[in-house]
C-alpha cells in the first residue's frame, strides 16, 4: 500500500477496508523536517496518502499536527519532500491549492460579509459560489438571512459550517479538516457526515484531533503525532456507514429535567412522562451521544440503539 | 491580474470594516472641519491666506499624523491578523504570493491614501463653492502628489516590517522606533541641532535629502518659502544643487521609490519565509 511507518511503531489491521482505488501518490512526505529557533517541531516524517484514506491525524498539543498541515498547505518552508499529486505545494500554490479544501481549527476574524466571503473563496478557486451556498443550506445555515452579516459576527457553529460549506461545496480532491465537528450541533454533525460520505471515494481526508475518540469513526486511517515524529500509523476498521441513522430508545427510571434538555438538543422526543424518548443518532457519532449518556447513568433504565439497514440485511440473510 | 484585483478588492472590504479606519476617518474628516471652524481660510500666515493657507496648515497637520498613523495600522493590523489565523486560512485559498502580497498592498494604499484626499478635496469643494475662494489648482495637485508618495513610502516600510518582525508587539515597536528615528532627524530637532554644531553640510544634507519625512516638510516648505529661509544654511546648498523644480520632483519621486524598495524587499521576505 505504500505507507512509510515509523519502525518498531507501525501495525496495519486492514479491516473492512473498502476496494478502491487509493492513488498512493496523492501525497507524499518524505524526511520531513521543520525546526522553529531551536526546536524541532517535525523530525522526519514519511507518509504517504491515496485517494479514499480518511486519516485522524492525532496527537497531544504540541505534537506537530499543525506544523505538519501548514507544510502540506505549502505555508511553512520546511526540509525535505512534500509533494500533492507529484508537486511541492509552495512552488505550485494555485494548481494545488484549488483541489485542496481547508477547514481551520479555529475560524479567521474575517470581516467581510458571508455573502462577499463566499463570493470570494468561489472565485478564487474557479468554483461555484451556489453550490457551496447550498452545502450551508443542507448545513442549517439561513443564507438569506446571514448574506450581509460580517463573517466575524457569527456564532462560533455558524462560522464553522460556512468553512466546511466553503470547502466541500467544490471539487477538493484533499479534505483538510482540523477539528472540523467541533462547533457543530447534532443535526449539522449528520449532515457533514454525510457530505464527507459522498466524498469518500473521489477525495482524501486529513481529519485532525487531539481526541481520537472524537473522530474514529469518520476514519480508516489513524496516524499519531508525538513530537515530532508518527508513533502510530494504522489502518482502522471503516464499517461505520457514514451517512448511517441509529434508531434509539432511551427510557428513564425518572424524570430529569437536566437529561431532558439534553436530549432535546440531539432531536429526541419525550413522551407525556418525560421518561421515554425516542430519536436518531447519526452513526459516526455513536460514541459521542453514548458520552452525553454516560453522564446520566444513574437514571438510566433501558436504552436501545438500532441500525435500521443492519436490521434489514439480518432479516434478508436469516429469510425472515 | 484576476487574482491581484480580487485581493486588492477583499482588502478594501476588509479594512473599511475595522476600527482603525473609522479613526482614521474621523481623524482626517475632523482635522478638516477643525480648520474650517477655526476660520482658518480667512486667516494670514507670510502673505497666505484662502484656500492656500489652509491646504498648508492641513498638510502640515498631515505630514505629523499620516506616517505615524500608516506605520502603526499597517503593521497591527498584518501581525494582527497573521496571530488570529487570517494568514492562515486564505492562504490556504489558491491565491499567488504575488497577487496576495501586492494585491493587499494595493488595497491597503487605496484605503490610507484616499480618505486624506478625500478631506483635502472637500476642503476645496467647501472653500471654492461657499466661501467663494479661489482655487490653487496647482498647489491641490502637488498637495496630492506629496500625500500619495508619502503614503506610499510609509505604507512599504510598514509591510517590510511586518514581513520581518513575526509578533504584533515586535512589529508595532519597531514601526514606532523607525518613525521616532525619521522625526529625531528633521531640522526641528537633531538635524538643526547638527547645523548648529557646525557639521558638514554635506552630511547634514544629505540626511535631509534620505530621511523621507524631511523630504516632505522641506517640499511643503518650499511652496510658500521658495528660498526655504527657515531651513538656514542647509537651503543654500540644496537649492544650489538641485533647484526648486528638481527638489519638488525629487520629493515626489525619492519616497515612492523608498517605499517601492522596502515593499519589495518585504516582499521577498514573505515570500521565502513561513506564510502564516
Amino acid at each position: 500500500m505504500g505507507e512509510v511507518v515509523q519502525p518498531g511503531f507501525g501495525r496495519r489491521l486492514g479491516v473492512g477496508r473498502r476496494c478502491i482505488d487509493r492513488d498512493n501518490g496523492m501525497i507524499r512526505l518524505h524526511g520531513l523536517k521543520k525546526r522553529f529557533r531551536r526546536e524541532d517541531v517535525l523530525r522526519g516524517i514519511d507518509l504517504e496518502i491515496g485517494r479514499g484514506d480518511r486519516v485522524a491525524l492525532v496527537g497531544s498539543n504540541g505534537a506537530g499536527k499543525t506544523t505538519l498541515i501548514r507544510c502540506l498547505l505549502g505555508e511553512y518552508t520546511c526540509e525535505g519532500e512534500v509533494r500533492i499529486h507529484g508537486r511541492d505545494p509552495r512552488h505550485h500554490r494555485r494548481a494545488i491549492l484549488a483541489r485542496v479544501g481547508f477547514v481551520p481549527q479555529l475560524p479567521p476574524p474575517i470581516r467581510m460579509p458571508v455573502a462577499a466571503f463566499v463570493r470570494f473563496v468561489a472565485r478564487l478557486c474557479d468554483a461555484d459560489p451556489g453550490r457551496m451556498e447550498a452545502v450551508a443550506e443542507r448545513l442549517g445555515l439561513d443564507m438569506a438571512r446571514l448574506r450581509r452579516r460580517p463573517f466575524v459576527k457569527l456564532s462560533g457553529g455558524q462560522k464553522q459550517k460556512l468553512l466546511i460549506s466553503v470547502a466541500l461545496g467544490r471539487d477538493a480532491e484533499l479534505l483538510v479538516l482540523d477539528e472540523p465537528a467541533a462547533n457543530l450541533d447534532p443535526a449539522a454533525r449528520q449532515v457533514f457526515y454525510q457530505l464527507l460520505a459522498e466524498r469518500r471515494d473521489q477525495a482524501a481526508m486529513i481529519i485532525a484531533s487531539h481526541r481520537l475518540d472524537e473522530i474514529a469513526a469518520l476514519v480508516n486511517r489513524v496516524v499519531e503525532l508525538d513530537r515530532g515524529g508518527i508513533v502510530l500509523d494504522d489502518r482502522v476498521d471503516d464499517s461505520v456507514e457514514l451517512g448511517s441513522r441509529l434508531q434509539c430508545r432511551v427510557v428513564l427510571t425518572r424524570p430529569e429535567p437536566a437529561f431532558g434538555k439534553a436530549l432535546a438538543e440531539w432531536g429526541f422526543t419525550a413522551d407525556g412522562e418525560g421518561l421515554a424518548w425516542e430519536g436518531s443518532v447519526a452513526g459516526p457519532d455513536r460514541l459521542r451521544f453514548l458520552g452525553v449518556l454516560s453522564r446520566y447513568a444513574a437514571v438510566l433504565g433501558d436504552l436501545q440503539l438500532t441500525d435500521p439497514a443492519e436490521v434489514g440485511r439480518e432479516r434478508r440473510a436469516t429469510g425472515a | 491580474m484576476r487574482q491581484l484585483r480580487l485581493m486588492v478588492t477583499a482588502d478594501i472590504v476588509e479594512s473599511l470594516r475595522t476600527r482603525w479606519f473609522l479613526v482614521y476617518l474621523l481623524v482626517f474628516g475632523g482635522l478638516m472641519s477643525t480648520l474650517f471652524l477655526f476660520g482658518l481660510t480667512e486667516s494670514r500666515v507670510m502673505g497666505f491666506t484662502g484656500l492656500s493657507r489652509l491646504m498648508l496648515t492641513y498638510i502640515q497637520l498631515t505630514m505629523a499624523i499620516l506616517p505615524v498613523f500608516i506605520l502603526i495600522t499597517t503593521v497591527r493590523s498584518v501581525a494582527g491578523d497573521r496571530e488570529a489565523g487570517v494568514f492562515e486560512y486564505l492562504l490556504s485559498l489558491p491565491v499567488g504570493l504575488g497577487a496576495w502580497y501586492w494585491g493587499k498592498l494595493m488595497g491597503r494604499f487605496l484605503v490610507v491614501f484616499l480618505p486624506v484626499v478625500a478631506a483635502l478635496a472637500a476642503g476645496v469643494a467647501w472653500g471654492a463653492l461657499v466661501k467663494g475662494a479661489a482655487v490653487p489648482w496647482a498647489l491641490v495637485l502637488y498637495y496630492c502628489g506629496l500625500i500619495m508618495s508619502l503614503s506610499a513610502c510609509f505604507l512599504g516600510i510598514a509591510v517590510l516590517i511586518s514581513s520581518l518582525a513575526r509578533s504584533s508587539d515586535l512589529a508595532q515597536g519597531t514601526a514606532f522606533l523607525v518613525w521616532l528615528l525619521f522625526l529625531l532627524f528633521i531640522d526641528l530637532v537633531l538635524l538643526g541641532v547638527m547645523v548648529k554644531q557646525q557639521l558638514p553640510p554635506e552630511t547634514v544634507v544629505a540626511i535631509a535629502l534620505a530621511n523621507p519625512l524631511q523630504v516632505f516638510r522641506t517640499a511643503a516648505m518650499m511652496l510658500f518659502d521658495p528660498k526655504l529661509v527657515i531651513l538656514g544654511p542647509s537651503a543654500y546648498v540644496i537649492l544650489d544643487h538641485i533647484g526648486r523644480t528638481g527638489y519638488m520632483a525629487y520629493a515626489l519621486v525619492y519616497p515612492l521609490v523608498l517605499g517601492l524598495l522596502a515593499a519589495f524587499l518585504g516582499y521577498l521576505v514573505f515570500r521565502r519565509s513561513d506564510l502564516p
